[in-house]
């Protein structure tokens, strides 16, 4: 039992982390239509500006701040230099060329900060384990993350459904060219929802940094889930993006835990065990080829085909 | 819209499948601070070797074909500097090196091997850092009759009855970490160990290693190649509730792991263990504080007390600025092994049997101390048990022995392999 309600914790807070990732990628597909692979870079990126902040000041405020704005300001710069020139090309191009900035972001954050894996200290008040239930401890700032997540994702929902700026957001992504003609400026509107997603990612480097590894690629594996979440949860809806997380969240969580379990009745543990993992890997795959069948636009995707 | 929802779902599978290539493999991580390129030395332009491809006499060639991109990029940049710190020190101007970046890709490796062999006339090869690269690449660099001398991977399947005359392992058989680290924890007592590893060969390899030395274990768990959150392998160690955990997370995965071990308060009752390539000096000074204490197996130490490492260790340090890592040191005395092999026989590499006796005398100081090739033609040699210790400056942690666990340790392969019976 306190296995079951650590993994659920555990699957919540790998959910809200994706989340994170996949809000700002939902809204910019859903907006503008481009495939930007290079999503999972400005996670990454934020994660080394705080990891260089954080080492100089030894302040994980001011490595935060400094993760979110420095994501932020990749995101203006790679959509003003490249993804602009994407909107009106073919899926395909986007794709090349946003693999493309994976690389080159990779390969920049080597030259800028070297090879060496790099760590982001978290603050003193949020160090240890809480004790949630009698036998069960949790890391205080795992829970901290979830609390961010749904802080994040508060915010995120006053902006569009309350904000003069957010009903161009939902606007544009109904129609974007009739939002032109009423006069709002929609390059800039754009700009301003790619920087908003890009710093949104990069605030989840820079929280999940304290317990990950900060190196090059390790946005990678979130840019896959995050797609992942995306599918399942539909394009463009927010909505759909908090759902998908945090079932990819708790169904990997869960099937790492209890499938090499389950194989383990069937074969010698030795192999049960690595087949399991594959398994598990491989069964957020299988929720969103179950979505597709079901339900091809996704769980909260529009109905109507453009 | 249809088709871009596929498009996505088919990029999430695809990319899911590609991002397994791209993980650190048996090896790990390691060393300090600041990086510098290597100052300059011997590595040099590739052109002009062809012309004198395989008459010896002056000049000989060395294709060094390592990992010096993606996030194990140190790995192979460690190998490098301790090699070229070899024939400086040496003063070998005769050796020209030709040095290529394999990507951790096996495919595109061989075709670089090819072209170093081919086009730039590599006599003798080296370098290679992962064991999928070197099992791809490495029968082929025999195919073509030339000497490999692996300055890191060391797996099974090129250890046992696949050995080769002209295949040389300097560093070690990849079981091997993992049978010191199991002699020590069957030594200290422990009944109940479980084990954490990720999930392929060299991960499945360090696991065999260790319950060979230890015998079984309670469980085992997979984690996907590259993950960075193991929150989910804790719950279950906690779970199963072990005397003790082996682990084996090369690189950037040790220091995600070792962190969120320690910050779930497991340590506390359950300490952990596992092959240096968790706990070089990188590693720790990337874990901190939290580290101080940790136990882990390894062939070589900063502070082993030979003149032979003193000096390695001196000279490291005063040209790049950082201490160097057990990659460094067997990219080191890969080198010094060479060069011995090298003047032994003139420098002249067209007898390849000549030279291949002259690798198997292994006459050279190595900084592990004693130092010889077993009957395939991988090293025996002590293993010992270290611990994480602070080191002379604020915020820098090291490496120190506890105890020497393994004496004149052959790897389980040796016996399988038919070489010079």
């Amino acid at each position: 039992m306190e296995l079951f309600l650590e993994q659920t914790l555990n699957g919540l807070q790998a959910g809200f982390t994706l989340l994170m990732i996949s809000a700002g990628l939902t809204l910019i597909f859903g907006m503008m239509g481009v495939l930007n692979l290079a999503h999972g870079s400005l996670f990454m990126v934020g994660a080394f500006v705080a990891a260089d902040v954080g080492a100089r000041t030894g302040r994980f405020e001011l490595a935060l701040l400094a993760g979110v704005l420095g994501a932020a300001l990749a995101g203006v710069l790679m959509e003003v230099l490249v993804i602009r020139f994407l909107y009106r090309r073919d899926h395909l191009d986007q794709v090349l060329a946003t693999f493309a900035l994976v690389l080159i972001a990779n390969q920049g954050v080597q030259m800028v900060w070297g090879i060496r894996p790099r760590t982001v200290s978290r603050p003193g008040w949020l160090e240890g384990s809480l004790t949630v239930l009698p036998g069960l401890q949790y890391p205080i700032y795992r829970l901290a993350i979830i609390g961010a997540g749904i802080v994040a994702l508060l915010v995120l929902w006053l902006l569009i459904e309350k904000t003069r700026v957010g009903m161009w957001i939902r606007a544009g992504n109904t129609n974007r060219e009739l939002l032109g003609a009423l006069g709002v400026n929609v390059t800039v509107l754009y700009t301003v929802v790619f920087a908003m997603g890009a710093g949104l990612a990069g605030f989840a480097g820079v929280v999940a940094a304290p317990y990950l590894t900060v190196e090059s690629g390790m946005g990678d594996n979130f840019l896959i889930l995050s797609f992942v979440v995306i599918v399942i949860g539909g394009i463009g809806s927010i909505k759909g993006a908090v759902v998908a997380s945090l079932i990819v969240g708790l169904a990997e969580t869960y099937a790492h835990t209890y499938l090499p379990g389950l194989i383990g009745e069937l074969t010698d543990p030795s192999s049960a065990a690595a087949i399991g993992s594959s398994l598990a890997s491989a069964s957020i795959f299988l929720v969103m080829v179950v979505v597709l069948l079901v339900r091809p636009q996704g769980l909260y995707g529009a109905t109507t085909t453009t | 819209m249809r088709r871009l929802i596929a498009l996505i779902a088919v990029l999430s599978m695809v990319l899911a499948a590609c991002g397994n290539g791209d993980t650190p493999d048996e090896a790990e991580t390691d060393t300090t601070g600041a990086a510098e390129e290597p100052a300059a030395t011997t590595a040099a332009a590739t052109d002009e070797g062809g012309e004198d491809a395989g008459d010896g006499g002056d000049t000989v060639t060395v294709g060094m074909l390592t990992t010096l991109s993606g996030n194990a990029a140190y790995l192979g940049e460690d190998t490098q500097k301790g090699f070229e710190l070899a024939l400086q020190m040496a003063g070998a101007d005769n050796i020209e090196l030709v040095v290529e970046d394999d990507a951790q890709d096996p495919e595109a490796s061989q075709q670089l091997a090819e072209r170093m062999i081919q086009r730039d006339g590599a006599e003798i090869m080296t370098g290679i850092v992962f064991s999928d690269v070197a099992g791809a690449v490495v029968p082929e660099i025999l195919g073509e009759g030339l000497i490999y001398l692996s300055s890191n991977a060391g797996p099974s399947t090129l250890a046992g009855e696949s050995c080769h005359e002209n295949y040389f392992v300097v560093s070690w058989q990849n079981d091997n970490p993992a049978e010191a680290v199991g002699q020590y924890v069957k030594e200290q007592g422990f009944e109940n160990v479980v084990a954490a590893a990720p999930n392929y060969q060299a991960g499945q390899d360090s696991v065999n290693g260790f319950r060979r030395a230890f015998g079984e274990l309670q469980n085992e768990f997979y984690t996907e190649l590259g993950a960075t959150d193991y929150a989910q392998t804790i719950a279950q160690i906690r779970d199963e509730a072990p005397d003790a955990v082996y682990f084996f997370y090369p690189g950037g995965m040790g220091i995600s792991f070792v962190q969120q071990y320690i910050e779930s308060g497991l340590n506390e009752n359950i300490p952990i263990f596992g092959p240096t390539f968790s706990f070089d000096e990188t590693l720790v000074d990337a874990i901190g504080e939290a580290a101080v204490g940790l136990k882990n197996g390894s062939f070589w130490t900063p502070d082993l007390d030979n003149p032979a490492n003193a000096e390695f260790v001196e000279a490291y340090t005063e040209e790049f600025g950082a201490t160097p890592t057990n990659y460094s040191a067997q990219g080191y005395d890969t080198g010094r092994l060479l060069l011995s092999a090298l003047e032994a026989v003139d420098y002249d590499t067209g007898d390849t049997d000549a030279l291949r006796e002259a690798i198997r005398a292994a006459d050279f100081e190595s900084v592990r101390g004693d130092f010889s090739f077993g009957t395939n033609q991988h090293p025996i040699q002590d293993w010992y048990i270290l611990e994480v210790v602070p080191g002379e400056e604020e915020g820098d942690y090291t490496n120190t022995i506890v105890e020497k666990v393994l004496d004149d340790h052959v790897d389980a392969y040796a016996e399988e392999c038919q070489l010079g019976s």
